[in-house]
């Protein structure tokens, strides 16, 4: 049965069409890649699934649940998570509590409890403070547990950025362009970190990227999208080969 | 029915002071989207120097007609107000156009409580009158009854407010206006001088709320608290047509004006009118955050 | 959060704070409460050595504390702007007068009225507390502008609602309130609103705030409830606030609804805003130095009134942040949330980490 079922999904900004009949089905495990030139509405399909839109048609499942109408953070403790385009850490707090505050929905405890330090704030409290630890010593970040997110560099902020996406537990993670503003090792190094969190966490993954040596090389299944409608999808073989995704997409690439 | 028409005439005459002053507040809002709290006290500095000027001329140049003191007072108390405005944007709100937008509203608090106290230390807390330019006269048609005073105050507003949207609307300093309040990052890649732009519209703001504030000392009171409960009125008249829309605020200013003028007439006394008139914004922005004529901004993720 | 760095300060009390630190930790764990205690019993018998003058300002300094500490919630912590601080303030004093002046003698109850005082306060405050939400529901559309006009009318529409209620008196006002406050009393509810507010700061709830300030759509899209979040902060606030108001009625014993007028607000903004933005301690000195100076300045008359703008401006201008924003006073920190025991945690982590790690990074990176 798919994690993810998306059908007609389709969505407008005033009278602009930003995406058009988007369909994915998406099987447990898999890495699928979505690329297109800018514009394309990329972070658009992101945006819908993780309900910072609402789509104007066409529904979104999620193991069974609808996702339309649905508020983002209902959608994320559901277990979907997603990094962004542009960094966005909260950037005046510290390292550890950026991945904290993402297993807000993972806590059960009251405000009561908070206030008057219950015993099951305290058990939770100490779990949380250990789990996000134990990730952050995982992800490689442990050295930087209590910086100020902000002062880390920007390879690490991006590292950052996905540790806290899978502190909310994902079971399908979103990831919006991770490799902009990376140089060639730092590319290298993500390719390795995104195919082992994979693995590790046993995640489904959906990838938006512009640099084709990352979808290429790591995505089993690949969508293409130019001005909201899909024009291709398959193998990152047949995408290369396909007429029309050159023609669209790598056409200057191609010829140069 | 002549009632009715009397307190229509009665609500137009103070709507009309309420627009002229949302004005200044829409405005800096549009350009640099600063809710220039300190706006109304701008206003109540404009009567104080009306009062001096109006008093000043009135004792020793006796022979000048009336309207000439009058229009003296005016352009006398426009200008010193523009300077007062300029100088507060300079010195107080442009340090802050980089830090976050809460630093600049609460600085704009701050000076506007500055600009009270330091007129109440000053000059002292007793109401003073302008002197009367012209001799009031009042006439009667059909029963119902207007002042001379009444018709100056809702002409001069029109007048005014035309004037600002022509200019708004069709000169070059208007354009370089609504470039600024467009996007102030590409403004001045066209060559529009944006720190000009933003003291001019400061400086017109703050003369259209002296005219409002001579008009205003012709009929009542001046004393230096009375830009916060007049202020907050056009605030909310900005507000209500949705700010930074220059038409929205005068029509927020009238509709205000018809609020406080009605409510005794429904309610049974005249101090719910802030009630009426906070309630009748907390509700607005509930169900329409941007105001009669406003447009939303989108977020961008 | 990081600690405050008061280099001039520390460095006379090294010497202090080295001999401190040698004492063992159990021992060392006793320091705050006894030293609260002491300051109970130093409040307990103040009226016998401070003067009727300095008592009341001494209440007025916790009331303030109060108020700016809570207030730090909404527009320090989750960084929204509210101006509407003294509505809620407003209606906590009005309920606990009530309650003290008719309820409780009507109910023959006159006798026990300074036991049950507290018991005011405290439905002054729930009462307080509910109308936060009035606050709390708009937040969920509007932020930013929008939201401060809305706490803005909130405070003019109790003002309004207050002087056109004449069963209490009107814009004439509320009185017959006995002086319940002490020093002893302010001092117990500083200690308590500033215990609880710290524990909220520092728990997922804490966390959740700071977020929505740093980044709201962020926020929601890790998983944070930010509807949740914000009714909480709200109706917080608005206790407390409602608290102080109660304190603040029973030591002038006279209320009117100008007394919570926009420009109490901004009085607690400003106490806020010199202290620092997101810190308690920043709060407690704020209210502190503010209150003290206004005292001070009583011989200048009006031009008083003059000094607490102009300091507000000039703060906004030359240090935003205040004097510790987003820093913390090392006691307020819970223990286990202090830098060394989070680094201690750390450390035990690693050594029993996964021999599998993410691949490693490379170096540092590229800017």
């Amino acid at each position: 049965m798919p994690v993810l079922q998306i059908r007609g999904l389709t969505h407008y900004f005033g009278g602009l069409r930003a995406v058009h009949d988007f369909n994915l089905d998406l099987e447990p495990g898999e890495l699928v890649g979505i690329i297109g030139p800018n514009g394309a509405g990329k972070t658009t399909v992101f945006n819908l699934i993780t309900g910072v839109y609402r789509p104007t048609e066409g529904e979104i499942l999620f193991n069974g649940h609808n996702l339309v109408g649905k508020r983002s953070d209902q959608i994320v403790s559901l277990g979907i998570a997603r990094t962004f385009q542009t960094i966005r850490l909260f950037k005046n707090l510290s390292v550890l509590d950026n991945v904290r505050i993402a297993r807000f929905a993972r806590m059960s405890y009251g405000v009561p409890a908070a206030m008057f330090r219950l015993p099951k704030y305290v058990r939770e409290e100490a779990q949380t403070r250990e789990r996000a630890l134990e990730l952050l010593d995982l992800m490689g970040l442990s050295e930087q547990a209590t910086w100020v997110a902000s002062s880390l560099p920007y390879g690490l902020q991006r590292r950052l950025e996905i540790a806290r996406a899978l502190a909310t537990e994902p079971r399908l993670l979103l990831l919006d362009e991770p490799a902009a503003g990376m140089n060639p090792g730092e590319i290298a190094e993500l390719m390795d970190l995104i195919q082992w969190i994979r693995r590790r966490f046993d995640l489904t993954i959906i990838l938006i990227e512009h640099q084709m040596r990352v979808v290429m090389g790591i995505c089993e299944r690949i969508k293409v999208l130019d001005f909201g409608e899909t024009i291709a999808e398959g193998t990152p073989a047949e995408i290369q080969n396909n007429p029309r995704v050159i023609e669209a997409y790598l056409g200057e690439e191609a010829v140069a | 029915m002549q009632t009715l028409i009397q307190q229509v005439l009665n609500a137009l005459q103070l709507g009309s002071v309420y627009a002229l002053i949302a004005l200044g507040y829409t405005m800096v809002y549009g350009i640099i989207t600063l809710i220039n709290f300190a706006h109304g006290d701008i206003f109540m500095v404009s009567t104080y120097v009306a009062f001096f000027v109006g008093t000043a001329l009135m004792s020793q140049l006796l022979h000048l007609p009336g309207i000439v003191v009058f229009v003296l007072t005016m352009l006398a108390a426009m200008f010193a107000t523009a300077l007062l405005a300029v100088l507060i944007e300079r010195f107080a709100y442009k340090p802050l156009r980089q830090a976050p937008r809460v630093s600049a509203v609460i600085t704009a608090l701050g000076v506007g409580l500055f600009l009270e106290n330091f007129t109440l230390a000053t000059i002292g807390p007793d109401p003073r009158f302008l002197p009367k330019f012209f001799p009031v006269q009042t006439f009667t048609v059909g029963g119902v009854a207007f002042s001379n005073v009444q018709i100056v105050i809702i002409a001069v507003s029109a007048v005014v407010m035309l004037l600002l949207d022509t200019i708004v609307r069709r000169t070059m300093v208007g354009m370089a206006m609504r470039a600024v309040s467009w996007d102030k990052f590409t403004a001045p890649l066209m060559g529009v001088p944006v720190d000009r732009i933003i003291s001019i519209t400061f400086a017109i703001g703050a003369s259209i709320a002296a005219i409002g504030g001579t008009l205003f000392g012709m009929v009542y009171t001046v004393d230096p608290y009375m830009g916060i409960r007049i202020g907050w009125w056009a605030f909310i008249s900005a507000v209500v047509g949705g700010i930074g829309n220059i038409r929205g605020a005068m029509l927020g200013g009238y509709i205000l004006g018809f609020v406080e003028i009605f409510t005794p007439v429904i309610l049974p006394a005249s101090t719910y009118r802030d009630f009426v008139a906070f309630s009748l914004l907390l509700v607005l922005l509930i169900f329409r955050p941007y105001g009669i004529l406003g447009r939303p901004v989108a977020q961008k993720v | 959060m990081k600690q405050p760095s008061f280099s001039f300060l520390s460095r006379i009390l090294a010497p202090l704070r080295a001999a401190y630190e040698s004492l063992p930790p159990s021992v060392r764990r006793w320091t705050m409460p006894v030293l609260l205690v002491i300051f109970f019993i130093v409040a307990l018998f103040s009226p016998a050595f401070i003067n009727l003058y300095w008592q009341q300002v001494l209440i007025y300094v916790g009331i303030n504390i109060i108020l700016a500490a809570s207030l730090n919630l909404v527009n320090g912590y989750m960084g929204e702007f509210s101006v509407g601080h003294a509505g809620f303030m407003a209606v906590g004093a009005y309920v606990a007068s009530i309650l003290t002046v008719w309820v409780f003698p009507r109910w023959g109850w006159g006798e026990y009225i300074p036991y049950l005082f507290p018991v005011a306060l405290l439905v002054g405050g729930l009462a307080a507390g509910l109308t936060g939400l009035v606050i709390a529901f708009p937040s969920f559309r509007t932020r930013g502008d929008y939201l401060a006009i809305v706490t803005l009318a909130w405070n003019m529409i109790v003002k309004s609602v207050l002087e056109n209620i004449d069963a209490i008196g009107g814009p004439r006002g509320f009185m017959g309130m006995q002086k319940l406050t002490s020093v002893a009393w302010v001092y117990v509810w500083v200690v308590i609103t500033i215990y609880l507010l710290r524990n909220l700061v520092y728990s997922n709830f804490g966390r959740g705030t700071l977020s929505i300030r740093e980044d709201e759509i962020a926020s929601s899209l890790v998983s944070v409830d930010t509807r949740k979040v914000k009714i909480t902060v709200f109706v917080v606030a608005a206790f407390f606030a409602g608290i102080a108001g109660g304190l603040f009625a029973h030591i002038i014993q006279f209320i009117n609804p100008r007394s919570f007028s926009i420009l109490k607000s901004t009085d607690v903004l400003v106490m806020v805003y010199l202290g620092g933005i997101g810190s308690l301690g920043g709060s407690i000195l704020g209210a502190t130095v503010y209150t003290v100076l206004l005292e001070l300045l009583r011989p200048l008359q009006v031009w008083r009134w003059v000094v607490g703008p102009l300091l507000l401006v000039l703060l906004m201008i030359f240090r935003p942040r205040g004097i510790m924003g987003m820093q913390e006073w090392r006691f307020l920190v819970p223990r286990e949330e202090r830098v060394e025991t989070l680094a201690a945690l750390m450390e035990r982590i690693r050594r029993k980490g996964e021999a599998v790690a993410a691949p490693a990074p490379v170096g540092g990176s590229s800017d």
